[in-house]
Parts: structure tokens; C-alpha cells; sequence
């Protein structure tokens, strides 16, 4: 273990310790650290906690992740599950960053939307909803934003068909 | 039913009906009206579609639409191997082929962990910031544009020709490069070329000072933007703004220095942030100035990066290309400064695929204009015009 953590980075090892904080006050509600050289993150396992969470990281003064720098949608068909992956930055105090996964149901599971603690977070999720189709809850409006609004399907499933024609244009080619 | 003038205020209207006054009319409001501006409106910089709903002159409420030029960046990225996803990236920010292009080759080598030749390097570094100087001529140029000065845009777009001349000289394209390759370049630079670039860093000096006098200085120009749609720093991190937004506001980001990859930690330049002095901090003309003093920090890289180059003799920039590129498992979120701000790239790899599991593409403008509902409350509407040339959008980026 301690030659472990010898061989993390400087970037890992201040993750870790953010990890260290949040892990204290939220226990077994997040995974274990992984100490992923080119990005370290953990899991949230229990997703009806994930806005304390997400309030705690910002607001905490030794955490103060102000910054959400990337949220991507991610499908993980082995598992059935869909999730987003949250870049986050601390821009002044620290220079610390960690990424935070959040996984749901692959048919009809949700994700708490954390549009209320970073307004960046309000378009990255209608992007995330159009592409994958988890839906956010308690987002002001989540509908599509890159794909038309009455397209069907989720384009970047890994299973997804794409319709035949749309609006009498044949679609595929 | 009788009516008793306009008595208690010039906005009021009352009447008599069965001996009681009845107040119909308060505050006369002028009645909402919905206003379309764009997709193919000049000011919105591409096709961007905002539906104001406005109060005579006064915006209420404006509402980007997108994805008008969405061309599925992810989709195909997830069907083609890693260095066939590098054309894509330019296609991007079209005006910024040769810093897509960095930060996405970044972002794979941190996943390949592979050395890179140190003339690569600085050939990256110059390229991308002589891109970064021709993306923000064309940023001031339309911004004077927007606000009805058109000269500053002619003779931006005439030292821009020097930019292309040179990129084209090197890579055989204008603005859709593919120069930048996982583990080194499409080609060595030709002979001649720190020479041309000197050349055009000398020509160039002056002309950016010229420039400043014809718009930064133009008492109309800070009219329109001076005081207008001010961002607070705090507000502007929260929405996730980066790079000349950010700073604009006051904020000292700049991922060359708090991320650095590349050569940047050898290099000497500054942040330029706003002070205070000559705009409001955070708002139009503030970001304005961020880039205009960029450009002179970006000549400087370019001077010490001539400097520094190593030559080498029969140098070949394809030698360590891997010849098939398979990273390891695993998931990287790499990032590079582009002239708009942060652009990013989260690519998962399986490790058995030659292509990438997921490649999600941060686009900086995206992020940027998502303040932009926050922002027009109540402007009015040439002011909106400013607030949007101020994002400095391209929309190709904005939709992928």
C-alpha cells in the first residue's frame, strides 16, 4: 500500500486527499479511490445522495471544487447501466482536481441534476440527456439541445438504430 | 360608461361604470412580442437561432437554440481509429484547426504515454499560436463588424492572410490542417520557415498597435461596449467559462499556466487580465482587451519558441508515430487553451479497439454561451448584439 502511494503523482496524491474529506462525512455512500494516473475519480454508489455530495464539494473550505470543468454521458452496456463522469477544478485557493462518476438504470433510471450548484452543469446535462436518455431530476428543462426535438432514440447507445426516415428524408446513408 | 381621462397617472385609464371608478388599464405595458433572431442572422456569428421575447426595446428573456450545424463529433469518433478522429477536430473550431488539433493529440499521448521530439513541440507551439492570433483577428474584426465598424475588419483580415499563407505553406491546407499528428507531425517545417515567421512577427507588431488605435480606442466602439453585460467572476466560474471570457472577468486562468502541457512551462509570457482602468471588469470591452493583449503575448511565445527550436539535420517528424495506435484501458480528460477557452476531451479506451470507446468533446463556446439566457436580462437589443460578439462563438464548435 505504501509503495503505492509512493508511485502516485503529485496531481493523484492531492485527489486523494480530496477524496480523503468527502469519503469522511459521506462513508459508504462513495466507492473507493482509484488512482487512475491520467484520472484519478470515485464512484457515487448511492445517487439519491449525489446533490449533498455535490454541495459538500463545492462548499467545503478545504474542497471548494467551484469549477466543473467536463460532464460526459457515458453508456456501459455490460453493466446495463448508463452514468455521466464530472471533471472538477478548484480555480484559486487549490490546485487540486478529481473526477466523480454517477451511474443509473440503462432503462428508465435517473440521475439527481445538479444544475442548482454549478450553472454549467444545466447544458452539459441536457447534452448528456439528448445523447444517452437518463433523465435528470429536478432539472429546470431538460430537453434535447443538439439533436432535432422530436428525434427518436439516443444517438450515442451503444445499441441504437437510427430511424429510417425523418420527416420523409431518408435518414441513413 | 364614461371615461375620466388619464387622472392618476399618464399611464392609468379610468372609467365610470355603475358609479364605481374601475381602474382598466395600469402601466399601459407595452405587449411582449417574440423575436426570432437568427438561424442565419449576420450577428449571431453562424447559425445560432435566439428567441428574445422582448418589451419594446428591452429583452426579457433570450433563448439559445442550437444544433443547427450538429454533425454527430461523437458519433463518429467512436467508429473511426484515434488518428482518423484528428481531420474531425479541425472541423471543429474552424477558425482554430491547429489548437483543436493539439489538445485533442495531448490528450492521447497522455493515454499512450509516449515521449514526443522536442522540435515537435515548439513546432506545435508556434503554429498553434499563430493560429491563435489569426482566430482572434477574426474574433476583433466581426466584433468591430457587429458594432458598424467595418474598416478594423479589412485590415484584420489582411495580416490573417499572412497567417494562412504561412499554415498552408506548411501543412497544404487554409484552415483545415490535419498537421498535428498523435507522436509528431504530418511534416517537417520547410527550410525557410523561422525565417518567414520572423519576418511576419516584425510585420505584424506594429499593425496589432494600429489596430488597437482603430477599435480599442474608437470612442464609439467603447460606447457600445463599455459597462455592458458584465459577468462577476464568481458567477462567470460557475458557468464554467474559460479562457478570454474568464479572464475577462478578472479571473487569472489560463490552462497554459495552471495546466501546462507542452513547452509553456519554459516559456516567458503573461495573462493579460483586465485592471479596471480602461473597462469595467467583466464586461464587453473588458474581453475585448483580454484579446487584443493577447495577441501580443502570443508574438512573444512565437519569438522565444525561433529561438529555442533545436535543429536537427534529416529530421523526420513521422519517426515516432506508433504504427498502430492501441492506449492501453483506461480514461484520460485532457485539455488545452484554445483561443476560445478550455477545450477539452474525455476519451475512454477498452484497450483491444483501435478506436476509442468514448470520445466527448468540451467545447469551449458551448460552455460559454450557455450564460447567455443570464446575461441579455434586460438589455436592450443592440446591446445584445455586443453581449453575443463578445463570446466570440463559432459554431461549429458550439454544435460539433
Amino acid at each position: 500500500m505504501e509503495e503505492a502511494a509512493n508511485q502516485m503523482s503529485q496531481t493523484v496524491k492531492e485527489s486523494k486527499a480530496a477524496y480523503d474529506i468527502v469519503r469522511e462525512r459521506f462513508g459508504n455512500a462513495v466507492s473507493e479511490f482509484d488512482a487512475n494516473p491520467t484520472m484519478p475519480f470515485f464512484e457515487v454508489l448511492d445517487a439519491s445522495r449525489w446533490v449533498d455530495i455535490a454541495l459538500y464539494m463545492r462548499d467545503n473550505s478545504l474542497l471548494q471544487f467551484n469549477y466543473l470543468a467536463c460532464l460526459s454521458g457515458v453508456d456501459y452496456p455490460e453493466e446495463q447501466k448508463l452514468g455521466i463522469v464530472c471533471n472538477f477544478e478548484c480555480i484559486g485557493k487549490y490546485t487540486h482536481r478529481i473526477a466523480v462518476k454517477v451511474k443509473c438504470q440503462r432503462d428508465g433510471g435517473s440521475i439527481p441534476s445538479v444544475s442548482c450548484v454549478w450553472h454549467t452543469a444545466n447544458w452539459h446535462e441536457r447534452e448528456a440527456y439528448d445523447m444517452y436518455g437518463m433523465v435528470f431530476e429536478g432539472h429546470p428543462e431538460l430537453r434535447r439541445i443538439l439533436c432535432p426535438e422530436d428525434w427518436t432514440g439516443f444517438p450515442l447507445r451503444k445499441d441504437y438504430q437510427v430511424q429510417e426516415t425523418y420527416h420523409g428524408i431518408k435518414v441513413p446513408y | 360608461m364614461q371615461e375620466l381621462g388619464k387622472a392618476e397617472s399618464n399611464s392609468t385609464r379610468i372609467i365610470r361604470q355603475d358609479d364605481k371608478r374601475v381602474i382598466i388599464e395600469k402601466d399601459l405595458d407595452t405587449e411582449y412580442m417574440v423575436l426570432s433572431m437568427g438561424p442565419q442572422h449576420p450577428s449571431t456569428h453562424g447559425v445560432l437561432r435566439l428567441e428574445c421575447i422582448t418589451d419594446g426595446e428591452v429583452v426579457v428573456e433570450a433563448e439559445p437554440y442550437l444544433g443547427y450545424l450538429h454533425r454527430c463529433f461523437e458519433k463518429y469518433c467512436e467508429n473511426v481509429d484515434y488518428p482518423g478522429i484528428v481531420p474531425y477536430t479541425d472541423r471543429m473550431d474552424y477558425l482554430a484547426g491547429m489548437n483543436s488539433e493539439l489538445a485533442y493529440c495531448i490528450t492521447v499521448e497522455k493515454l499512450l504515454d509516449i515521449e514526443i521530439p522536442r522540435r515537435v513541440e515548439f513546432i506545435r507551439v508556434i503554429v498553434s499560436e499563430l493560429n491563435r492570433i489569426a482566430s482572434h483577428l477574426v474574433a476583433i474584426g466581426t466584433y468591430g463588424i457587429d458594432l458598424g465598424a467595418f474598416t478594423p475588419f479589412l485590415f484584420c483580415f489582411r495580416d490573417r492572410e499572412h497567417i494562412m499563407n504561412l499554415l498552408e505553406w506548411i501543412s497544404g491546407a487554409r484552415m483545415l490542417y490535419n498537421y498535428i499528428w498523435i507522436g509528431g507531425l504530418a511534416y517537417d517545417v520547410p527550410a525557410d520557415f523561422k525565417k518567414r515567421v520572423a519576418e511576419f512577427v516584425t510585420y505584424f507588431r506594429p499593425k496589432a498597435v494600429e489596430l488597437c488605435k482603430l477599435l480599442t480606442e474608437n470612442e464609439i466602439f467603447v460606447k457600445r461596449t463599455y459597462d455592458i453585460g458584465i459577468m462577476p467572476a464568481d458567477v462567470a466560474i460557475n458557468y464554467g467559462w474559460s479562457g478570454p471570457m474568464l479572464r475577462g472577468s478578472g479571473v487569472k486562468w489560463d490552462l497554459r499556466r495552471n495546466d501546462p502541457y507542452s513547452v509553456y512551462p519554459e516559456l516567458d509570457f503573461d495573462v493579460p487580465v483586465p485592471d479596471g482602468k480602461f473597462s469595467v471588469v467583466g464586461d464587453c470591452l473588458s474581453r475585448h482587451l483580454v484579446r487584443a493583449l493577447e495577441m501580443e503575448e502570443s508574438l512573444k511565445i512565437i519569438e522565444q519558441c525561433l529561438d529555442k527550436m533545436p535543429e536537427v539535420q534529416g529530421f523526420d517528424s513521422r519517426a515516432l508515430i506508433p504504427k498502430k495506435i492501441r492506449p492501453k484501458a483506461g480514461e484520460v480528460y485532457g485539455r488545452a487553451e484554445n483561443p476560445r477557452g478550455e477545450l477539452g476531451y474525455y476519451i475512454v479506451s477498452d484497450g483491444k479497439s483501435t478506436k476509442p470507446l468514448r470520445c466527448k468533446a468540451r467545447s469551449s463556446c458551448f460552455v460559454n454561451l450557455s450564460a447567455m439566457k443570464d446575461l441579455s436580462k434586460g438589455q436592450l437589443i443592440p446591446d445584445l448584439v455586443a453581449i453575443i460578439g463578445s463570446i466570440d462563438i463559432v459554431l461549429g464548435e458550439v454544435d460539433r
